[in-house]
């Protein structure tokens, strides 16, 4: 009962996200810049960098923004569903599903098939699978945004405040803590740090595939090692799921008791 | 003068050789110490043809002007135990011999040719695989060393040798040989009023080429790739570097070029692609760096504060990470009509120099310098901001350390 | 068919609902009446299951509403605002909850037609006005036929030829012996057709009583008459103290 009305929640919340021109112009502007990034530059570690930039860039904000002004919209259309004998849990899971799966399949068209087709490496696969998982992870941020947000600017704030934490406030804060202990050996430590920003995840994830590695110095080698490693391999993919799942359980939580 | 001397010397040796046309040769087929007793026997002047076939001789020490040739590659084998050629005496000719498996000892350096207190030696044209030196040259002057093949497999920097060894010596010329898979490919300590032109080094553990102590020397032409540690010359005065390549040395510590306690200089010319540092430059004093290229490079030029009076001019910066890193805020170098290709400046009167300074060095990379542990934030949009925020309220980047007159157009080199 | 007791719910410090008992019964039309914020939404989302009360109970023909959901399918429910995702056609809206309903196949389709949704199911919800809106939201209240029916603000969107029809379906599916709970405020409309009135003043219930019953009590004919003069009572009451 529960598969078959999330399946079906889905289905039709895809139906509606594809004729959504927000998630149409998302595609359409990474495919463009995914394209004119591999062809133009002519080294390929060099434009898979760029297009690297251009995911930690844009993937994190635009679903997070994206999917919490979704779910705000689709509020009453929760409300009619429920009402109709849909689980609380089923809804929000399906509310979930739609949204990232079609976030995801716009950033595979825009940046997985250009870079498969243009610049097929492992460096590639990498950044495609860090792609998705911000994606994933950023549409679970949302969702637990909306779940604890009544008003929906609000939650537009909390939404632009998070994505800016991970993309920019986080590394300053990092930077800083790398300043004020420099005497230290602190090249583990940071390695456990850099495990609470999916986003600095992913970047060194796609770094390390690439030849620019060794640019990092010793962190880097230390990186390189561990991540190379099974355990590292297991933990940095253990880490990415974590950072979907938490958010994901914590939201059908709070979701259950929500007054709506 | 002294390189005249040279010429001279060779001269007169080649007319010995011309004299003594009449000699005799004497042919070596293998057989037990079949090479030992054909030099036993043979006389000054002589020619020693050893023919095709595997020897296993070793410490074949030559104490007479000979000349040894080999038939078709003969193979000098030294069973990974002994030591091969000693040539102790001057304008000896070795050429056409594959020499392999030369041992290692702790007390001696072995190697497949060594030569001894001698003068125009002539090394050419030999195969050395697989040893632990390949050529030797100590106390030597007036010798060449050229086109031969040198290559090793080992892949152990503390026990392999070196492809060319030349220590306290003057005068040599190395040139067209191909090293690969030593330590160091061409190892100079003591050298002076030398040339290496035309070699192809790569591939070996520590440095392609690697020189210290070694005066007015000259470098042109060769290519240096794929190198553990890439090229370092260190604590001389008067080198001379044209033309050279100094491409992919990549990794955590590597250099196109190590340029350490080095004074008046020239880097003239040279192409550095694709190295983790292009050009790295520590204690310098008066080295011209004009007309080279830079590009791809993770740091085209590290240009550490105990450098002085160095110029940089001319040079193309072409796709590389970071242009110019520094650890201190002075800069007593100068930089001027370069181009690079981050410049974003303008040029109203289309004299192709931008009417603004171009500051090459970004706070990333000042920051970096100073932790290098700052680097796991490479290529993280914190880094962009900070470089852009830097571009326009300049703070932190050493304010000398600009280029007035940054070019257009790329130079044509 | 619908117990309510002792049911309270308070957001922060405001009460929304204080002690509700109230007792609906089949082939009723009852009007939820009262202010804004007076507990009406709060109310009827209670009784979906929208909103969890903290204390009371809801007891849905002898099963309390807690311990399963799947009491919901007996209800239709009309919400106030009828938003939908914009880019699905109003066929793909009525398909996706007939998917949802397995269980339910026979469909009343008559609100669909007399509204004329079948010519225009291809326009996505985007394109369609407000009223239109309206009318697929009660489209599919009625859509399987349920024992109870939850309409918020039912009439607020729509044309007065709508309004009417929508009206006669009431009164046809009330005749079945179904109950309705309807909010509204725009009282004159809903006079021909309630049975019962629920009047909510700051979560409390202020009366609930039988419309003939009321009108008898005031000497009024018209509802909204009828309200006000029972709140001017209220008034004068509280003037004496």
């Amino acid at each position: 009962m529960l598969h078959t009305d999330m399946k079906t929640i889905v289905k039709y919340i895809l139906l509606d996200l594809f004729k959504n021109k927000t998630i149409l112009v998302y595609t359409f502007i990474l495919a463009v810049l995914a394209v004119s990034v591999l062809s133009m530059s002519g080294n390929s570690s060099k434009g898979l960098l760029s297009l690297l930039n251009i995911t930690l860039l844009f993937v994190p904000i635009i679903s997070i923004l994206f999917a919490t002004i979704y779910f705000f919209n689709s509020m009453e259309f929760i409300e009619l569903l429920l009402a109709q004998s849909v689980r609380r849990k089923t809804m929000i899971l399906a509310e979930y599903c739609g949204v990232a799966s079609a976030l995801s399949i716009a950033y595979l068209l825009g940046v997985g098939l250009p870079s498969v087709l243009l610049n097929y490496s492992p460096a590639s696969i990498t950044l495609i699978f860090s792609g998705i998982f911000l994606t994933l992870i950023f549409t679970a941020i949302a969702l637990l945004i909306f779940v604890v947000f009544k008003d929906k600017t609000k939650g537009i704030g909390a939404a632009i405040i998070t994505a800016l934490f991970f993309t920019l406030l986080f590394d300053g804060l990092l930077l800083s803590f790398i300043y004020s202990f420099s005497e230290y050996p602190i090249d583990k430590p940071l390695l456990g740090l850099i495990s609470f920003n999916p986003v600095d995840l992913g970047r060194i994830l796609v770094l390390l595939q690439l030849d620019v590695a060794v640019m990092m110095g010793y962190s880097g080698a230390l990186f390189k090692e561990f991540m190379g490693s099974v355990i590292g391999s297991v933990y940095t993919l253990g880490c990415m799921s974590l950072w979907v799942l938490i958010p994901l359980a914590a939201s059908v939580r709070k979701f259950k008791r929500k007054d709506l | 003068m002294k390189r005249t001397f040279g010429q001279i010397a060779f001269l007169f040796a080649a007319l010995l050789i011309a004299a003594e046309c009449g000699a005799s040769i004497i042919k070596v087929k293998p057989a037990p110490n079949a090479i030992h007793n054909a030099i036993a026997k043979a006389r000054t002047g002589d020619t020693v043809v050893i023919m095709k076939g595997t020897y296993k001789e070793h410490e074949i020490t030559v104490r007479k002007r000979l000349v040894l040739t080999g038939n078709s590659f003969p193979v000098i084998d030294g069973e990974n135990k002994y030591q091969l050629f000693l040539i102790q005496c001057d304008s000896v000719i070795i050429r056409g011999l594959q020499i392999q498996n030369v041992g290692k000892a702790s007390m001696t350096d072995m190697a497949g040719i060594k030569v001894i207190n001698a003068k125009g030696v002539i090394v050419d044209n030999n195969k050395f695989i697989n040893n632990t030196f390949g050529v030797y040259l100590q106390n030597a002057a007036f010798c060449s060393v050229s086109n031969n093949i040198i290559h090793s497999d080992f892949k152990d920097e503390i026990n392999g040798g070196n492809g060319i060894h030349a220590w306290r010596s003057d005068h040599l010329s190395i040139s067209g040989n191909i090293i690969s898979g030593q330590r160091d490919g061409i190892y100079f300590e003591f050298v002076t009023e030398s040339k290496i032109i035309s070699n192809r080094s790569f591939g070996n553990a520590r440095y392609g080429l690697h020189f210290m102590f070694s005066h007015n020397d000259t470098y042109t032409k060769n290519t240096f790739n794929d190198n553990g540690a890439g090229v370092a010359v260190m604590y001389s005065h008067g080198v001379n570097m044209y033309d050279n390549e100094f491409i992919h040395n990549w990794g955590d510590a590597s250099y196109g070029l190590l340029l350490k306690e080095i004074t008046d200089s020239r880097i003239t010319r040279n192409r550095f692609i694709k190295n983790t540092i292009g050009l790295h430059m520590e204690g310098t004093t008066r080295v011209d760096v004009r007309q080279n290229l830079f590009q791809d490079n993770g740091w085209a030029a590290r240009v550490q504060a105990s450098c002085s009076g160095s110029n940089f001019i001319q040079n193309n910066f072409i796709g590389n990470s970071f242009d110019v890193a520094t650890n201190g805020t002075m800069m007593l170098n100068n930089f001027d009509s370069n181009y690079w290709d981050k410049y974003d400046g303008y040029d109203l009167n289309k004299n192709n120099v931008g009417d603004v300074p171009y500051y090459p060095v970004s706070v990333y990379s000042v920051v970096t310098e100073k932790i290098p542990s700052a680097m796991i934030l490479y290529h993280s949009l914190l880094t962009d901001i900070m470089d852009q925020v830097e571009k326009v309220l300049p703070t932190i980047i050493p304010d000398k350390l600009r280029d007035d007159h940054p070019l257009m157009k790329k130079i044509k080199l | 068919m619908i117990s309510i007791t002792h049911l309270t719910k308070t957001f922060g410090k405001f009460k929304a609902l204080d002690d509700v008992t109230l007792h609906f019964e089949r082939g009723t039309t009852i009007s939820l009446l009262g202010p804004n914020g007076s507990g009406k939404t709060t109310l009827i989302k209670s009784i979906l299951g929208l909103v969890i009360p903290e204390k009371g109970s809801i007891i849905i023909d002898g099963d309390e509403i807690r311990s399963n959901v799947s009491y919901r399918s007996r209800i239709g429910y009309m919400p106030q605002i009828g938003r939908y995702p914009e880019n699905m056609t109003i066929k793909q809206v009525i398909d996706m909850i007939k998917e949802m309903r397995k269980e339910c196949t026979v469909y009343d389709n008559e609100l669909i037609n007399g509204f004329g949704l079948t010519a225009i199911q291809h326009k996505t919800m985007r394109s369609l006005s407000g009223g239109t809106r309206q009318k697929v939201s009660a489209c599919l209240a009625f859509l399987f036929s349920p024992d109870i029916y939850i309409l918020d603000e039912p009439t607020a969107g729509l044309d007065p030829l709508s309004s009417e029809l929508l009206k006669e379906k009431i009164r046809k599916e009330r005749a079945k012996g179904k109950l309705f709970l309807i909010t509204s405020h725009v009282l004159s409309d809903l006079d021909d057709i309630t049975s019962h009135i629920v009047y909510l003043q700051d979560g409390k219930v202020m009366f609930y009583n039988e419309v003939d019953e009321l009108k008898r009590s005031t000497g009024e004919n018209k509802l909204n008459k009828v309200i006000a003069t029972i709140m001017q009572e209220d008034l004068l009451i509280d003037a004496t103290y």
